[in-house]
């Protein structure tokens, strides 16, 4: 394993049945299994921190950094609230979360913490902290899902979460809370039936996984764009959980990658997988987009000032 | 009994701001105030109901999205505390509230008549969402009325605002033909801005009116266009453009509140009551009322 102060990356789903019913399907049962595989993976390491980013979570003024130091409540997901309640109560770090703030804004970012007893913690983010870190062993912080952000900004909170993770010292997990393909079945089917949408959303969801079970994060990274398209229901502008994962954890396809579950929970693909740092894997890298440091917000159509590069125009005799 | 009867139908946006400049006492985030345009808006459409009678205020809002159909809250009392994701150093607010299960299933009931897909939501540690409470707030602070709340099925997303449009069309009617079933008096309430793209920063201060304007001027002439066509009476017009004004503007609308209610009103054609116009951190707000005794004149 490489050393790095990212000791492991987690994509999850967030949906509530593999907490609240896994016995009802198989493969929701299977995909609570890779939780707690997940889980141990994580134990395993000596990672002080768990950065969540759920895409369950989403904020308009900029970035926000769960601070409430227990936020504790009884929970019912607002679509499948006929499952049940979820009781949870969760141990943030705030002192990182102020510092992730901080570098955010020394990145050009918008962002803020919110602690405040009673705020709504997201259905992705209770799944995935009751069951990757059940006893609240390893503090956490949570971070938004920008509606507006596209990948510039969200690269910029990747680095600027990194250089939190960098400056206090601390070894972290970085846990992202997303489905692959998001399509629900919109109409009420037996449990057992559950199949992924649409055949298309199969076939995208398991290129990406085969990408992950190589190591080649900043190749699906870069791929994000194509799979809003092909695969997303476009509630939000863009596919974000793997920009952010690729910038918090170095932008390369350095890992070892593990696919732990790939199962349909109510349509979606809801996938498990660790990314562990490798010293080398997959040689194959596409770097097709830019890499910006610092966000100076959304460049115009006509900003040319801030364009690449394109080179001299031609003389009028093609010279 | 009598047949039942909306009362009024309103344009009700729930900008959490409003309530936070309002002071109330649920709320635990205190201001200096700020958008009085709209606060007085509301002001005015409180006044134009103190005259009429009504038994329940129906609530159909954007911020309980529900993707597999359309769900009802099915338990009579709710009691917790709200706040806000997006805003939640604005808007902390402890309602108690009472739920008018009877006709809210009376509308499910109709609404499964009429092919939709539709659910009760009994669990009772369901938390209400803060658009429901901004709405309802707003319009009634004493909270003496029962409620009705509807959640906004996201098919735009799934299919297109067409399919989204046809369905609250259904939900509409069937909403009607409840209330009428019932005997009782209904208040109905679209709880939904118009353009709805905001800014992506706060002022230090968030009643700083020396910062609040319309995002652009698209959505503004985009606004005007939908404001003009209710004060004309053209509702059917409305609903027509509805589609475009929804993706020119990343409009609420797209939740299908304004769309269930003009079906619920029969379309009007009788000129609305603008109320208010105003802009919430860069999102078009309007406060409108549609009073159907304006049908019989």
């Amino acid at each position: 394993m490489r050393d790095d102060n990212v000791r492991k990356g987690i994509l999850v789903p967030g949906l509530p049945h593999p907490l609240l019913c896994p016995e009802k399907n198989e493969g929701w049962q299977r995909v609570r299994d890779a939780y707690d595989e997940a889980r141990k993976e994580i134990e395993a390491t000596d990672a002080e921190i768990l950065i969540v980013y759920s895409t369950f979570w989403p904020s308009i003024l900029g970035h926000q950094i769960q601070a409430f130091p227990e936020p504790e409540w009884t929970y019912v997901d607002e679509e499948f609230h006929d499952l049940g309640s979820i009781d949870y109560k969760f141990r943030m770090d705030p002192e990182f979360a102020e510092l992730t703030v901080d570098k955010c804004k020394e990145r050009g970012l918008h962002a803020r913490t919110v602690s405040y007893y009673g705020f709504p913690i997201d259905t992705g983010t209770i799944v995935a902290l009751k069951l990757l870190n059940p006893d609240n062993r390893i503090p956490a912080i949570v971070v938004s899902s920008n509606m507006y952000a596209n990948r510039a900004e969200s690269i910029v909170l990747g680095k600027s979460i990194r250089d939190a993770i960098d400056s206090s010292g601390k070894k972290a997990a970085v846990i992202v809370v997303s489905a692959l393909s998001n399509r629900l079945h919109t109409v009420e089917i037996d449990p057992k039936e559950d199949k992924i949408h649409s055949l298309k959303d199969h076939e995208w969801n398991s290129k990406f996984l085969e990408y992950l079970g190589k190591g080649r994060l900043e190749d699906v990274s870069q791929l994000s764009r194509q799979f809003h398209n092909e695969a997303r229901v476009p509630k939000v502008v863009s596919f974000k959980p793997f920009w952010i994962m690729a910038s918090i954890m170095g932008q390369n396809n350095l890992y070892d990658g593990n696919v732990l579950a790939y199962e349909p929970v109510w349509g979606t693909g809801s996938a498990v997988v660790t990314m562990t740092p490798a010293e080398d894997t997959a040689g194959d890298l596409e770097y097709d987009e830019d890499d910006p440091e610092f966000y100076k917000g959304d460049r115009e159509v006509l900003d040319f000032y801030d364009q690449p590069e394109m080179g001299s125009l031609e003389e009028a005799n093609g010279h | 009994m009598s047949k039942g009867e909306i009362v009024m139908g309103a344009l009700a946006p729930h900008p959490p701001h409003l309530v936070y400049a309002e002071n109330p006492p649920q709320n635990d985030a205190t201001s200096e105030g700020g958008w009085e345009e709209l606060r007085w808006g509301y002001e005015r459409l409180r006044e134009s109901l103190s005259d009429r009678d009504y038994d329940v205020i129906i609530v159909h809002t954007p911020h309980w999205a529900t993707f597999i159909g359309t769900h009802f809250l099915g338990v009579e009392s709710f009691k917790s505390l709200s706040v806000d994701p997006i805003f939640p150093n604005l808007f902390r607010y402890n309602y108690d509230l009472n739920v008018d299960v009877e006709l809210s299933r009376a509308i499910h009931d109709n609404a499964a008549d009429s092919g939709l897909l539709v659910k009760m939501m009994e669990n009772p540690d369901f938390r209400i969402d803060y658009g429901t409470i901004t709405s309802c707030h707003l319009v009634n602070p004493k909270w003496d009325k029962p409620i009705v709340c509807i959640s906004s099925n996201r098919s735009k997303f799934y299919f297109n605002s067409e399919v989204m449009q046809a369905n609250m069309i259904k939900l509409g009617e069937a909403t009607r033909k409840a209330i009428e079933a019932s005997g009782k008096k209904a208040l109905l309430l679209s709880s939904n801005s118009l353009s709805h793209r905001h800014f992506t920063v706060e002022p230090e201060v968030p009643e700083d009116m020396s910062k609040e304007h319309v995002t652009n001027h698209n959505q503004y002439l985009w606004d005007m266009k939908m404001i003009n066509l209710m004060r004309d009476g053209k509702t059917k017009e409305m609903i027509d453009l509805m589609p475009d004004f929804t993706e020119q503007t990343v409009a609420e609308t797209e939740a299908g509140c304004l769309t269930w209610l003009m079906s619920a009103l029969g379309f009007p054609d009788y000129k609305a009551t603008v109320h208010a116009y105003g802009t919430v951190i860069g999102t078009g707000n309007a406060i409108v009322g549609w009073d159907p005794r304006k049908a019989k004149i």
